[in-house]
């Protein structure tokens, strides 16, 4: 396979904004990291799923919507629950099974809520989430609303027939979603030329008519630009959008997989495509980071990752006796 | 005197009147007037925005329903069998049941799950199975079944009332059946003692109930309609079963881990020693429902099966 250079040239943003995403990136880097160790320490159990590597399109693209847009994502959602605003003390405490997750404990990693945020979860069936955002859609469209939509899901989901039904769902009644594709190349480890006869994303979207754009996914720039072009039409009516961030995941795809599926030099040569890298390279090359600002970040970045981990252990297990509280509304 | 089919109609045509939250989607529910006329009239009188047609794709507008909900819409979502809405299954199960529990509390989807279920018009094996059973199994959802004229016309507004998902079984077998509203609203949580008698107990639900009263005639039985299939109220059913001493579970499902099979454990468990014979079913035969008329009435429970049933538990 062959890997294209690493994003490089000018950053075109206020250093603010460059600072910000850098820092979005970051904090997922680490949390993610932290998971590892935890998981690895026996304190998070289950399937883990991590964003590694993956990082610029959850920034960039949570970083395009509006306070009260929606979002639904997957099973590998810590970054974008954690960039949605959930704190990542609830995050962590959530992995550790603990009451005071964002879930209570009953979803752990692959199911983060928070309906403050309007973050839908963490679904872990793939595919499973589409049909949600259209109906999300939907209601906005009834109320009037100018609310969007952003639907995460990997190119797995594609093979889905909940996909097909929701893309063609949402180009039909013409509603506010945006469908953000990451296409990180595996389903678990079934490479996309070995499960499409059709391996062009876009071009399965455009069979509903849908509009379309391919991105390269590991440019938190180019990402950013082109959620904000995806949200703007969407808001303003024009009907949902399709968007392929072509990315990467740097780690294996759960916690017990051994990677049979691919070549540790493929890694190797996605690595030097890293969002995380390469973006502050482009800002120390325009003069507007230096190594030692990156580290004070990094180590700030660190201490919210302790406090998230100080937290979780802090925290208290859901009395057995609370086991069905909310399976249905309380009278 | 009106019809079920009436009162369905009735029922949907308040919903949509009473609250702007409240619409209805499905396949040919619109224009086409609902494949059992049920909401003929409506997209006319409430628009296509609020009387929705879908494509074929009961997986994602049943999931849109839900997601609807989840928006702050009251949805009623309308699967046209219950042998389609296998297609739906995984947003039922995976996404209206467990949002709630699994966000912890944060979520709730109120939303409501029309569809058709049972035999009786020749409609063959794929669209005249009972998978009611299948539904009451997950916890999550509330299922219902509308068996009676005042059922069908209100049990609508009371699921549309519930802040969890609902999905509420109609019966095609009983579209004609025509009688008077003795009521003006119709709990959800509660069985109802259709028949009293002193003899036996029958507990049925759906389409089998007139099957269970015409039996009932016969044999001095009480017949109780489960109504709320999930969760399913022990205590009218054990009322009846301690005055009576006898049951017989009368269920248009597959007798292999259905519905009657949990119902008869549950008395077993709980009424055992106030019990003067075995309990019995009457289930309908372990095939796939047939075509021919012949083939399919001696597939389903019938009046005379009961009776016999009954006859040789009081032998």
């Amino acid at each position: 396979m062959k890997v294209a250079p690493p994003p490089a040239g000018p950053v075109p943003y206020p250093p603010e904004l460059s600072l910000e995403l850098l820092t979005g990136m970051l904090r997922i880097r680490r949390l993610e990291e932290k998971s590892a160790e935890m998981y690895g320490a026996g304190k998070i159990r289950g399937f883990l799923h991590l964003y590694i590597g993956e990082e610029a399109v959850a920034t960039g693209a949570v970083h395009a919507l509006a306070r009260d847009d929606n979002v639904v994502a997957t099973y590998r959602e810590h970054g974008h629950a954690l960039l949605r605003g959930v704190p990542m003390g609830k995050i962590m405490a959530e992995m550790y099974g603990k009451r005071e997750g964002c879930s209570r404990g009953r979803g752990g990693s692959m199911h983060l809520f928070d309906a403050a945020a309007r973050f839908y979860g963490g679904n872990a069936i793939v595919g499973g989430g589409l049909p949600l955002a259209v109906g999300l859609g939907l209601a906005t469209k009834l109320k009037d609303e100018k609310r969007v939509t952003a639907c995460f899901f990997g190119e797995g989901a594609v093979a889905e027939g909940a996909f097909h039904e929701s893309m063609n769902l949402a180009q039909l009644w013409r509603l506010p979603v945006a469908f953000f594709c990451e296409n990180n190349l595996y389903a678990m480890g079934t490479a996309l030329e070995r499960s499409e006869s059709q391996t062009d994303l876009c071009v399965k979207a455009a069979a509903f008519g849908m509009a379309t754009l391919k991105v390269d996914g590991m440019d938190v720039v180019e990402v950013h630009e082109a959620a904000k072009r995806a949200c703007a039409q969407v808001r303003a009516g024009e009907g949902p959008l399709f968007v392929e961030f072509q990315t990467y995941r740097f780690r294996a795809h759960s916690m017990f997989d051994p990677e049979l599926y691919r070549d540790r030099s493929e890694v190797e040569q996605w690595k030097t495509r890293g969002p995380i890298h390469t973006f502050s390279a482009r800002l120390k090359a325009q003069g507007e980071l230096t190594e030692a600002q990156f580290l004070d970040l990094d180590r700030a970045v660190m201490r919210e990752v302790d406090a998230a981990v100080a937290f979780a252990e802090a925290g208290t297990w859901e009395p057995v006796e609370d086991l069905a509280r909310d399976l249905y509304t309380q009278p | 005197m009106i019809t079920y089919r009436e009162a369905l109609r009735a029922g949907l045509h308040e919903a949509l009147e009473k609250d702007s939250r409240v619409f209805l989607m499905g396949e040919d529910v619109g224009r086409y007037g609902g494949t059992y006329a049920v909401s003929k009239g409506m997209l006319e009188k409430f628009g296509p925005e609020r009387v929705r047609d879908t494509p074929l794709s009961e997986l994602a507008f049943v999931g849109a329903g839900i997601g609807a909900a989840l928006g702050g819409m009251r949805p009623i979502v309308e699967v046209m069998t219950v042998n389609f809405s296998l297609l739906a299954l995984d947003q039922i199960v995976n996404n209206a049941a467990t949002l709630r529990h699994m966000s912890g509390g944060q979520l709730s989807v109120p939303l409501v799950i029309r569809m058709s279920s049972g035999a009786g018009r020749q409609l063959a094996a794929q669209h005249s199975h009972s998978f009611e059973a299948w539904y009451a199994h997950i916890p999550g959802i509330k299922v219902l079944a509308a068996a009676t004229i005042d059922d069908a016309r209100f049990m609508l507004g009371a699921a549309l009332a519930d802040p969890d998902p609902v999905v509420v079984f109609e019966y095609p077998a009983l579209f004609e059946t025509r009688g008077k509203l003795a009521s003006d609203r119709v709990d959800i949580s509660s069985a109802k003692i259709r028949r009293s008698g002193s003899k036996v107990t029958l507990v049925t639900y759906g389409a089998s109930l007139p099957k269970a009263l015409a039996a009932a005639e016969e044999l001095d039985g009480e017949v109780v309609d489960l109504r709320v299939l999930r969760p399913l109220d022990m205590g009218t059913i054990m009322d009846s079963v301690r005055k009576t001493r006898r049951a017989v579970i009368v269920d248009e499902g597959w007798r292999s881990g259905g519905l009657a099979a949990e119902i008869m454990a549950r008395i077993a468990e709980q009424a055992f020693y106030d019990l003067d014979a075995p309990l019995a079913r009457v289930c309908t035969e372990e095939v796939p429902i047939p075509y021919a008329r012949h083939l399919e009435e001696a597939a389903l429970p019938q009046a005379e099966k009961i009776v016999r049933a009954v006859r040789g538990m009081l032998a």
